[in-house]
């Protein structure tokens, strides 16, 4: 929460300014500017805001455009992050992240002619000047969720949460209905601690970056019988993965969330089982192609398995491990959920 | 004039130049040289030479550039201004208070139920009514650490962090009432406050997006109802009495006990309106992280303020600027804001080590009258 609690934050930043200075070298005069407000955690935080951020990058490869960040450090900081950037010349203003919603409808109703794009939040009834980027994140979670019952030897899977808001809650809900699924199918008892889809309570570390509660509750679910755990809190999670590492991927595995966090987060690749990908870069890249174009309109952008906008990743150092009749089923499961013959929200 | 005590009466009246370098011209140079190490540190990252330029304009137009740089600067500094002119009143009664963090959380969350609560009452009464409650509850809650050193010894730097540990917690758990809790949703965010609750931005007349609030005027009372107490009046002698030498102060008839836990409760007073600030007048709601570590950087605040009022001020109002430059930092030069972090960091480290900055800098500073050196 501050800079007293947390000196690692600030030395973990320290290799973003080095890839920060990059950019700023690089960016020369361009026509359009596509700007970024994080949401607490950080631009590298290996998984949700950099996953976004990505997307800007992309742009600035594939369109030659200019992209700028602001990070914000507490909420207290959204509005004002915002409003820095309204007076500057962003030709659109994307805001990462369900927290920012609130900010994100201020800013956009006082300033009607600058376009903005919000990561994880759909408003009803939506605003012209704003494009909602959301995601049926519970798809590829119920995929996950059918793995990891199919992978545990203990017949425990563990999550838990960052905030106790829908674009993590979703992830969660897809978990436990794809262990649901398996169970179903399998006749199997797996059971997932960390999260009730019906009380809609659950474990959650209450913020999104100290890396020091993402290895306590996976040691608590851990030391509560739970072989693999989904950590939904974005840095959070690294956290958990240090701690499977220590002990080890045949004692825990760790299924990322957002990016591939195989190859975000390469020392410690090998306990990740697989991630559930959320493709923000994409969306994020689609919504600066559409202001380039001025095909911009106001709305959502909805990122599913079909268009791929969500998906497992590989798995990369543990395939061996995961059986090939595992596989099949889970792409025959993968294809069901797209033509829907098997339903993931009830 | 020659009488030597006539001599040394006048001396103990008057600033000496030892104080003039201490309060002005170490918090420059301390300044100056987190700035230039703040270079390095940035050369150290591969930042190049032009970008550090850059980036150290930018933290001046972000600061004191245009109107809304000042009035970010403002919005910044008002809650680092009241919760470290707590903490200076304690450090001059000798109370090291690590609390302000939980006593901000503690205000904040008081002052947005009351200002909900009663929402249908007129401004004149909801917005004094929700300021009180902040500053109640911030009192209260700092009187725990007080009353535990009154009665028990129990340290106050131990007991405060301990408290601040259990206000995170708290308010989480208060959160999640559905008393509290806005309505739809599951996550820890209390309900927003009524308009008339809110501390009425000052400058929206000109731009909507200028946040400078009527915080600022309770700032100043503030700056001068502390001075007040601790210079003109008998409780902040008596204050000070205590910091200075407790023993003596005890046997001077002073009620040391009681003069803690006023202290604290003062402190804990100042810490739940600078909570209260920040909800009324910036966020209209509670979350978790709404204090922003406000209360650790107000210690910061205080130090560097030399725990006067007035050098509170304009340390908070540094601090202020620093954050909003910051951000400016990072729009401009794409330099990251934990540099900020770091900058003031250097500021508190060389303002806590005079001795430091003498050294760095002799030609600043007179030579000792004495061999022997003087006294930070």
């Amino acid at each position: 929460m501050s800079r007293f609690q947390h000196p690692f934050r600030a030395t973990t930043k320290t290799v973003g300014l080095s890839a920060a200075a990059l950019i700023v070298a690089a960016s020369t005069a361009s026509a359009f500017t596509a700007c970024q407000v994080t949401d607490t955690g950080g631009i590298d935080d290996n998984s949700f805001n950099q996953t976004a951020w990505k997307g800007v990058e992309d742009a600035e490869a594939s369109f030659g455009i200019t992209g700028r960040f602001l990070e914000s450090q507490a909420e207290t900081d959204y509005e004002a992050n915002i409003n820095s950037l309204v007076g500057g010349d962003c030709d659109v203003i994307i805001t990462v992240g369900f927290l920012l919603g609130d900010a994100t409808q201020t800013a956009a109703a006082a300033n009607p002619d600058q376009r903005f794009s919000i990561v994880d939040y759909a408003y009803d009834p939506t605003i012209p000047n704003v494009l909602g980027q959301v995601y049926a994140t519970d798809e590829a979670a119920f995929l996950a969720g059918y793995l990891a019952a199919g992978m545990t030897k203990t017949g425990i899977l563990g999550t838990f949460g960052g905030i106790n808001i829908p674009p993590v809650t979703i992830f969660m809900d897809g978990f436990v209905r794809g262990v649901d699924h398996y169970n179903a199918e399998k006749g199997a008892q797996a059971i997932v601690l960390g999260w009730d889809v019906d009380s809609r309570e659950g474990l959650f570390t209450n913020n999104f970056d100290s890396l020091d509660d993402g290895r306590a509750y996976a040691q608590n679910l851990y030391d509560e019988g739970a072989d693999i755990v989904l950590p939904v809190a974005g840095p959070v999670g690294l956290g958990s993965a240090a701690l499977a590492d220590e002990v080890g991927p045949e004692a825990l595995m760790i299924i990322g969330v957002d990016a591939d966090l195989y190859a975000t987060d390469p020392q410690k690749g090998h306990v990740y089982l697989t991630s559930i990908t959320k493709r923000m870069d994409a969306t994020v890249m689609a919504v600066i192609e559409a202001a380039m174009n001025d095909t911009f309109e106001g709305g959502l952008l909805t990122g599913t398995l079909e268009n791929g906008g969500v998906d497992l990743a590989p798995f990369h150092d543990l395939d061996a491990a995961v059986p090939d009749a595992l596989k099949a089923e889970l792409a025959a499961l993968r294809a069901a959920i797209i033509d829907g013959s098997v339903p993931v929200r009830p | 004039m020659n009488d030597p005590a006539m001599k040394s009466l006048l001396e103990s009246r008057l600033i000496g130049r030892s104080q003039i370098e201490d309060i002005v011209i170490v918090p420059l140079f301390a300044v100056f040289a987190a700035l230039v190490l703040g270079a390095f540190v940035m050369l150290a990252t591969n930042v190049s030479l032009p970008t550090i330029g850059l980036s150290f304009l930018a933290l001046l137009k972000g600061s004191v550039g245009s109107l809304n740089a000042l009035s970010e600067t403002l919005t910044a500094a008002a809650p680092l201004i009241l919760a470290g002119l707590g903490l200076a009143l304690g450090f001059r009664a000798g109370l090291f208070n690590i609390g302000a963090e939980g006593q901000v959380l503690m205000g904040g969350i008081a002052a947005v139920v009351v200002g909900f609560s009663f929402a249908n009452f007129p401004a004149v009464i909801l917005l004094p009514l929700s300021l009180f409650a902040g500053a109640l509850v911030g009192a209260l809650y700092a009187s725990i650490a007080g009353w535990l050193r009154a009665a028990t010894g129990a340290h106050e730097v131990i007991s405060t962090i301990m408290l601040n540990l259990i206000s995170y917690r708290l308010l989480d758990y208060l959160l999640g009432l559905p008393f509290i809790q806005k309505e739809g949703r599951a996550d820890p965010i209390s309900k927003s406050v009524p308009e008339a609750a809110e501390l009425p931005r000052l400058l929206a007349f000109i731009d909507p997006n200028l946040r400078v609030h009527a915080g600022i005027f309770l700032v100043l009372a503030a700056v001068a109802i502390v001075y007040w107490i601790l210079f003109r009046s008998k409780l902040g002698f008596e204050f000070r009495a205590s910091g200075e030498n407790p023993e003596a102060a005890r046997f001077a008839g002073i009620h040391s006990g009681v003069i803690i836990v006023a202290a604290m409760a003062t402190a804990g007073a100042l810490a739940g309106l600078a909570g209260a600030n920040q909800v009324l007048g910036v966020l209209g709601r509670a979350t978790p992280g709404f204090s922003a570590g406000i209360g650790f950087d107000a210690i910061a605040v205080a130090l560097l303020g030399r725990s006067h009022p007035v050098g509170v001020l304009f340390a908070g109002l540094l601090f202020g600027a620093l954050e909003a430059g910051g951000r400016q930092m990072q729009v401009d030069a794409g330099v990251s804001i934990d540099l900020i972090g770091i900058i003031q960091a250097l500021i508190i480290v060389f303002i806590a080590a005079p001795l430091l900055v003498r050294t760095l800098f002799p030609w600043g500073f007179r030579k000792p009258a004495n061999p022997k050196g003087r006294t930070p």
